[in-house]
């Protein structure tokens, strides 16, 4: 269209100029309407590009000084479990903009539902690819027997029925031993098995790949199908509840069974991840599923901007490999310099003995409130949510304006 | 805040609106020790006495329950004035009570004090310390992280409630101790009896103690002008604000007199317990928020009744030895309540608004 305008003015040399700049232009739009309307296709070709560059990375200087390939990719494996949690999170706190702030105790759920159904505790050896789909359905159906109470109230209360919901999950497991055997929690979970499809049967301990494909692949899968609910009319739906709850009610919409679906769709995706969790490290225990859990959560999908798929995902891993491997190598990294240890009034601070795993959760503490304060869009934002976020200034921008325009 | 502006509504049973919520009090009480000695000596043996053994877990509630109560009118003032749950306030206890054993192990005392006269001027100034430092601590609070979000969309001020909690906590773990920490329990604690009552003294100073810090709030909210203030905040704040009341003051001042009251929650926690630990303020601050749900949030009444209902509601699952499920008991009420009367005990509109 800008091209018919850009005709007849400019000279030969710059019509050129202007003419490979309209093509690109063209051929970009082409492109990405196809990467829209092939969706699918083009998360899954995302993610393959992710499963191999991931690894490369990981033998590139300075990675490979850190560790070996395979302890790299295990971690990988285990960065996976929270990005499918943040993905799930994300649908709650940033589609639908309810606090969930209990979020471990689906995953709790799903953890123990995989570890119930498939091991030695129980007797039960259901395969690991059908504990998948009754984990994610178990998890939803806590949060719809959850959410039925609370969703009709205001917001606040749901973050505070969460926060006490994520607390007594883990207290239930704790005590209910003759289902979930205590505090010892319940050991030996069967791996996952392909029965030879691959060469591959049990999964086992020492190679972390197929760990790392299966998360792949369990993560695509929930992209692919959150990218789908997110541009249906649920999720429209979801974004209306989340601006306007009033008005949205009076368009028609049911903001309960919304805001509902919203909390089972999150917490089926992090009972997924459960399953996942509990194969993996073929043992639950109640301590693994604190409120640090949740928070660690939530602080990835606020740090990778609400309401955005892929900002939540590489939100989770950057602060995932932050922690499991950043604060490590910054603290050898202080270390490493040797400053000695000096005073500042009556404390001494030694840096090469501070260690800095100790201040992640102060990091995220911090994280959220600047964040909140200063860019509640979060690093990667989605438009529509950085445009709410900021209504209010352009609400005093207007006023300002509109207030200058009277005077004069 | 306590807003009483609702008309009596044809009550089926014609007792005097005013004895009504005395008489109800007095009748649960009754039943709470009853099920008390009821509940108590499970295992019989000679040497267990029913009724003393009911009457100190009586005691035992009403002591716990007088610090939740603290707590929980912090919570129920913050949500009156601004609509927000203040996460962090369960952790501006937890840092009130490390306040507490800051000073008191600085002052260099390990254990009760015997002589009386230093015993009151010391517990007179852990209070007041304490208060203060935490009053103000929740001041900087709500500077720093609410007051700027104060016309954002909801989600973004609970967020950062959330992140303060944490952030409070794990000044805690790093600066001081990441384990539990043993606090002077300074009171030397004789039996008392009093008539037919045998108390021990610390219980007794702490549940008047709690009253008394209950009595002086009612008092301040409702006779005095700053408190008229607070309350027509509450109510409506534009219209406060064209009244001539300055709307950043007394939010300030509702952060201060709130954290300032789990600030004394917090020397109770270290004179009666004598231990704290980092994380111990988010279970606090949950039992305390239930106990201002239970009380209809925003009615600072409500608050100290639900405070005094959970001390109840836990030392009675302990009697009936469920003691590791009290927390489950104590979440089962929160549940509950926000089904069946959302509004509260006491309560008053507030589920109106999404």
């Amino acid at each position: 269209m800008s091209g018919s305008v850009h005709r007849d003015g400019p000279p030969a040399a710059g019509r050129n100029a202007n003419d490979v700049r309209e093509r690109a232009r063209r051929y970009l739009g082409v492109a990405r309407a196809n990467l829209g309307r092939h969706q699918s296709v083009t998360i899954t070709l995302a993610m393959a590009v992710v499963m191999v560059v991931l690894p490369v990375v990981a033998q590139l200087p300075p990675f490979n000084g850190f560790g070996r390939l395979n302890d790299y990719v295990f971690g990988f494996a285990d960065a996976g479990v929270y990005v499918l949690l943040a993905l799930g999170l994300n649908v709650v706190v940033g589609l639908a903009g309810l606090l969930d702030l209990g979020y471990a105790a689906f995953f709790a759920i799903g953890a123990y539902t995989m570890a119930y159904g498939a091991s030695g505790f129980s007797g039960l050896g259901t395969p690991f690819w059908i504990m998948l789909p009754i984990g994610a359905f178990s998890a939803a159906i806590f949060g719809l027997l959850l959410g039925a109470p609370t969703l009709r109230l205001r917001g606040d209360y749901l973050a505070i029925v969460t926060l006490g919901f994520g607390e007594i999950v883990p207290v239930v497991f704790r005590n209910a031993d003759p289902y979930t055997n205590g505090t010892n929690g319940i050991t030996s979970i069967a791996q996952p098995n392909l029965y030879g499809l691959l060469g591959i049967h049990g999964f086992g301990f020492t190679n972390p790949w197929p760990f790392y494909v299966t998360i792949l692949v369990i993560i695509t899968i929930a992209t692919m199908l959150l990218y789908r609910v997110q541009d249906s009319r649920l999720g429209r739906a979801w974004v209306a509840v989340r601006e306007d709850e009033l008005a949205a009610a009076s368009m028609g919409i049911n903001t309960v069974s919304t805001k509902l679906l919203a909390f089972s769709i999150g917490a089926s995706t992090s009972g997924l991840a459960g399953v996942f969790f509990a194969a993996k490290l073929s043992s639950v225990s109640p301590e693994q599923f604190g409120f640090t859990v949740s928070f660690t959560a939530l602080a990835m999908v606020v740090l990778g901007g609400m309401g955005n798929i892929w900002g939540v995902m590489a939100g989770a891993f950057v602060i995932y490999e932050i922690q499991s491997q950043g604060l490590k190598q910054l603290g050898n990294f202080v270390q490493g310099l040797g400053i000695p240890a000096f005073s500042v009034g009556p404390m001494t601070v030694d840096l090469s003995s501070i260690n800095f795993l100790n201040y992640q959760y102060l990091l995220y503490g911090l994280a959220l409130v600047l964040m909140m304060l200063l860019r509640p869009e979060g690093l990667f934002p989605s438009r529509r949510r950085r445009e709410e976020l900021h209504e209010a200034e352009e609400a005093a921008a207007t006023d300002a304006l509109s207030g200058a325009a009277g005077e004069a | 805040m306590t807003t009483a502006t609702s008309e009596p509504t044809g009550t089926r049973i014609s007792i005097d609106r005013r004895w009504a919520t005395p008489l109800a009090i007095v009748v649960a009480l009754v039943i709470a020790y009853l099920l008390m000695v009821f509940g108590s000596c499970s295992t019989p043996s000679a040497t267990c006495d029913k009724w003393s053994q009911g009457q100190e877990q009586f005691i035992n509630a009403l002591t716990t329950g007088g610090m939740y109560a603290l707590i929980a009118l912090g919570y129920t003032m913050v949500y009156g004035i601004i609509e927000l749950i203040n996460f962090a306030h369960g952790d501006v206890f937890m840092v009130g009570s490390f306040v507490s054993w800051w000073l008191l192990t600085t002052l260099g005392f390990s254990g009760a004090i015997s002589d009386p006269i230093v015993l009151a001027v010391i517990l007179v100034v852990a209070f007041l310390v304490s208060m203060v430092v935490m009053g103000t601590v929740g001041v900087v609070i709500e500077r720093l992280a609410y007051r700027p979000l104060r016309n954002a969309p909801r989600l973004a001020p609970l967020i950062t409630a959330i992140g303060v909690s944490f952030i409070l906590q794990n000044i805690i773990y790093v600066t001081i101790s990441n384990s539990i920490v043993t606090i002077p329990q300074i009171m030397p604690n004789p039996l008392l009896t009093i008539g037919p009552v045998s108390i021990r003294e610390v219980n007794l100073f702490v549940i008047v103690l709690s009253l008394a810090l209950m009595a002086a709030l009612q008092l301040f909210i409702n006779r005095t002008r700053l408190g008229r203030a607070m309350r027509s905040t509450a109510m409506d704040r534009e219209a406060a604000e064209l009244m001539g009341v300055d709307i950043n003051t007394t939010i300030a001042l509702t952060f201060f007199i709130g954290s300032a009251l789990a600030g004394a929650a917090g020397v109770v926690q270290g004179m009666y317990f004598g231990i704290s630990k980092f994380d111990l303020g988010f279970q606090a601050g949950l039992k305390a928020f239930t106990a201002a749900v239970l009380g209809g949030i925003g009615n600072t009444t409500g608050a100290a009744i639900g405070g005094f209902l959970i001390g109840f509601i836990e030392v009675l699952s302990s009697v009936f030895g469920y003691g590791r499920w009290s927390e489950a008991a104590v979440f089962a009420a929160l549940v509950l309540v926000l089904i069946f009367r959302p509004t509260g005990i006491l309560g008053q509109q507030v589920t109106d608004r999404a």
